[in-house]
């Protein structure tokens, strides 16, 4: 028995291998379809007004008002103080709400203040938690108290979905990722995901295919189906058509669902209808045709 | 590393056993979910209905005048007539490369230099076409020959070029001069990679020669011929020979050869060895290889299984330094076998000039019935075969699944007999020792892998494997500047980086 050890070469050698994929015609309207219902609209500045939130709820619900038959983002993403205006806004719709939780994005506050704030996210109606784990402890090798905390935050959950955050770009090694990826899956995580979106370098491909291997073998030890959620870095739709070929290919058909698998991101949108409406309609649209967000 | 106590049960431990194969064990399911649409290459390339041999600079028919077909063994179809080479052809090859081999030896090393960075760049940009030609001659999927073949044959002049005129460092305090005409036979699984890796140390060391390709895929060698017309080297630096194996042996036994090169079969490689004892020829020979790749439990698993599939299905399997023998430790075998199957249904097998087709079609007729026949035998001798079940298969063309075979004996023919094709056996082992002791069991000794995480193992083990290369985590990996070449049957001499140069000089 030992911890499961990952060659950075090789782990990005097959990432990249991905990314030759030749992705045409049906399959890539499909796959653009796909994504964009894999879409957590974000927006965690603190700048975020109210209005701004709106135009992003909307648009969650339908990306471009002239394209009908486009599929709904998955979710909007925000932090604690604007859950309850998000759930007002897509009362009606299937777009769900994830917050933000534990202090986002350090998570350095105490342990009762971070829970208090789950706490507080999921009473307001917040479908989903994103959480952020102590990178401090983990990398002090405490693993036992980061394993803590997930189970302590996802009891705090009440029925919302848990997504720990491993902040991939602090840990810095593969091995690292690997070793939080299982660590917050065993702990009860129902997705694991790569960045806050504040730290560089957030998602990459090599980095989601060491947490895609960790769910796989999850799977096949036990039968839960745990998700993936890339976050930051990811603005075009080739990269996400790129990302969905990773996954097709790593754990099959079902984790090409948004139950299963969510990108991060708030310009992929755009790039995403500006793709679809060139396949759509057979022209393309300028940037300023798309709303700003 | 630590390991985390208390009441979880432990997340960072693993067991391998819990992802052994049983019925109701959780199983992936590679569907058509989301699939890719067809991607074929498209760029149309021209293929004349006939060619004759190159010679002099130009082409020539042959001098008996017969001709052979080439087939795209994707879709049996004949793409042309190739120039059945005679010894009368040979010899006016052989006499061409004499009379241009005073001049071009004698020109300054650097314009030879330039010829020669010429011949890269010229195939840099004519490297779709070549790819095109490449894949339909030979069936190796276009990934594979845009990617891979076109690219590192670019870069092998590239990479000799720049030694043209640094020979004098590269053995230093000796006088290097060049042998005289060479005679360079090639095998077909890398068409033009392979003339690359035989013409560019040639005519850097200011030697010329006569090249006879592979009789299934002499498109692209052929192809070459005319960028080096184009390019303007001197008529009869490189002449270009058709055919089989006649042709062949009739340029090993050519008395104006004073040096023979050969990759391809132990069994061609020996005949060649014993024609041209006491010839006073020098000969290096690229011969076959079993080569083990072994996977310690301390592997990062998830890229050993890269690491097998690139070592055994890529170009098919037909890959002299094919990593045949999978070694994997007893206690990840379960494991390292589920992740195959899982692995190996994602191959995508059919089209070769699909840019999704991972793993394309079988050479030849001939090679395809070989590959069966020992499907055959292992089945026969006990062992079981496991194949990728995959979309079917296309109804023309020669085609074969790739596979594994476990249950396999270290005695059984699979695990002995070089078999060219996408066939693995996988065998396992307890300890370093056993797995060394068997790694080295084998006749040929040409490339083994080694997969640890654990670095002082890879030195350990990787210094005690018989084998002309080693790969550590990792497998396939090839470089101008890196030598190439094998133990025992595997042949001798060394092909690339400084040690390739000594072959094509006489130092003194």
């Amino acid at each position: 028995m030992r911890a499961r050890t990952v060659d950075r070469i090789a782990a990005d050698a097959r990432a990249a291998s991905f990314t030759r994929r030749s992705i045409k015609k049906e399959s890539k309207l499909a796959g653009l379809k796909l994504a964009l219902s894999m879409l957590d609209l974000t927006t965690l500045e603190g700048k975020d007004t109210p209005e701004k939130l709106r135009a992003l709820c909307r648009k969650a619900q339908r990306p471009a008002e002239d394209l009908a038959d486009l599929p709904h983002c998955a979710a909007v993403c925000v932090y604690p103080t604007f859950v309850a205006l998000a759930k007002e806004e897509l009362q009606g719709s299937r777009v769900k709400v994830a917050s933000v939780a534990t202090a986002f994005p350090s998570g350095q506050s105490p342990l009762a203040v971070r829970l208090a704030e789950t706490r507080a996210a999921a009473d307001a109606g917040a479908d989903e938690i994103d959480m952020v784990i102590q990178r401090g402890a983990f990398l002090a090798g405490d693993y036992e108290t980061v394993a803590d905390e997930i189970e302590a935050v996802k009891a705090n959950c009440g029925s919302a979905r848990l997504k720990v955050i491993l902040e991939t770009g602090e840990l810095e090694t593969y091995d690292l990722v690997r070793r939080a990826s299982d660590l917050a899956i065993e702990a009860g995580a129902d997705f694991i995901k790569t960045s806050t979106g504040k730290v560089a370098p957030a998602a990459t491909m090599g980095v989601t295919l060491v947490m895609l291997e960790a769910v796989r073998d999850h799977f096949l030890a036990t039968g839960r189906k745990v998700g993936v959620k890339p976050a930051g870095g990811i603005r075009t739709a080739k990269q996400a058509l790129h990302y969905l070929v990773m996954v097709k290919e790593t754990l099959g058909d079902a984790w090409l669902t948004p139950d299963l698998f969510r990108f991060g991101a708030s310009a992929l949108a755009n790039d995403l209808v500006m793709q679809l409406r060139k396949e759509l309609t057979g022209r393309y649209a300028a940037s300023y045709d798309v709303t700003e967000s | 590393m630590g390991e985390a106590g208390g009441h979880h049960s432990n997340p960072l431990m693993i067991q391998s056993k819990t992802l052994a194969p049983s019925t109701g064990a959780p199983a992936l399911d590679f569907g058509s979910a989301w699939d890719y649409a067809a991607a074929p290459e498209r760029v149309q390339v021209k293929i004349a209905a006939r060619y004759g041999h190159f010679i002099g600079g130009k082409f020539v028919p042959p001098a008996e005048g017969k001709h052979f077909p080439t087939v795209n063994p994707a879709t049996e179809e004949t793409l042309s007539e190739i120039a059945l080479g005679s010894a009368a052809d040979v010899d006016r090859a052989v006499a061409a490369a004499k009379a241009a081999l005073p001049r071009w030896s004698r020109l300054p090393a650097r314009e030879r230099a330039k010829y020669m960075f010429r011949i890269a760049r010229r195939i840099q940009e004519r490297a779709r076409e070549l790819a095109v030609l490449e894949t339909r001659d030979g069936g190796k999927p276009i990934k594979e020959s845009r990617d891979i073949d076109i690219p590192e044959a670019a870069q092998h002049f590239f990479y000799h070029a720049g030694w043209a005129d640094k020979l004098q460092y590269a053995f230093p305090g000796r006088n290097a001069r060049p042998v005289g005409v060479c005679g360079q036979i090639i095998p077909w699984n890398f068409p033009l990679l392979m003339a690359a890796w035989k013409l560019a140390p040639a005519l850097a060391c200011g030697n010329t020669a006569v090249l006879k390709p592979a009789e299934t895929t002499p498109l692209t060698a052929l192809r070459l011929a005319e960028i080096l017309a184009e390019i303007d080297l001197p008529p009869g630096v490189v002449n270009i020979v058709t055919g089989a194996g006649e042709t062949g042996a009739a340029l090993v036994a050519h008395p104006g050869v004073r040096k023979i090169a050969f990759t391809g079969s132990t069994e061609v490689g020996k005949k060649i060895a014993a024609s041209i004892a006491g010839s006073g020829k020098r000969v290096t020979l690229e011969l076959g290889g079993k080569s083990p790749n072994i996977i310690f439990e301390d592997a990062s698993l998830d890229q050993a299984i890269e690491g097998i599939i690139q070592g055994i299905y890529y170009n098919q399997g037909h890959v002299c330094c094919a990593g045949s023998r999978l070694f994997v430790q007893e206690s990840v075998l379960d494991e390292v076998l589920v992740k195959l199957d899982i692995r190996l249904r994602s191959l995508r097998v059919g089209d070769p000039l699909d840019k999704n087709t991972d793993v394309g079609a079988i050479n030849s007729a001939d090679q395809l019935q070989k590959i069966r026949r020992y499907l055959d035998v292992g089945r026969a001798e006990g062992a079981d075969l496991h194949e990728s079940n995959g979309s079917p298969l296309p109804e023309r063309g020669y085609w074969c699944r790739p596979c594994y075979f476990t249950g396999v004996q270290p005695a059984h023919t699979i695990a002995r007999d070089e078999i060219f094709g996408p066939v693995l056996a996988v065998m396992s082992f307890r300890t370093p020792e056993e797995a060394i002791t068997r790694a080295n069991n084998t006749p040929y000794g040409l490339a083994a892998g080694v997969w640890t995480d654990k670095g002082s193992k890879i030195f350990e083990v990787a210094k005690r494997l018989k084998a002309g290369v080693v790969w550590c985590n990792t497998y396939n990996q090839f470089d101008p500047a890196s030598p190439f070449g094998g133990f025992k049957e595997s042949g001798f001499g060394r092909e690339g980086g400084l040690h390739g140069l000594r072959a094509y000089l006489e130092l003194s």
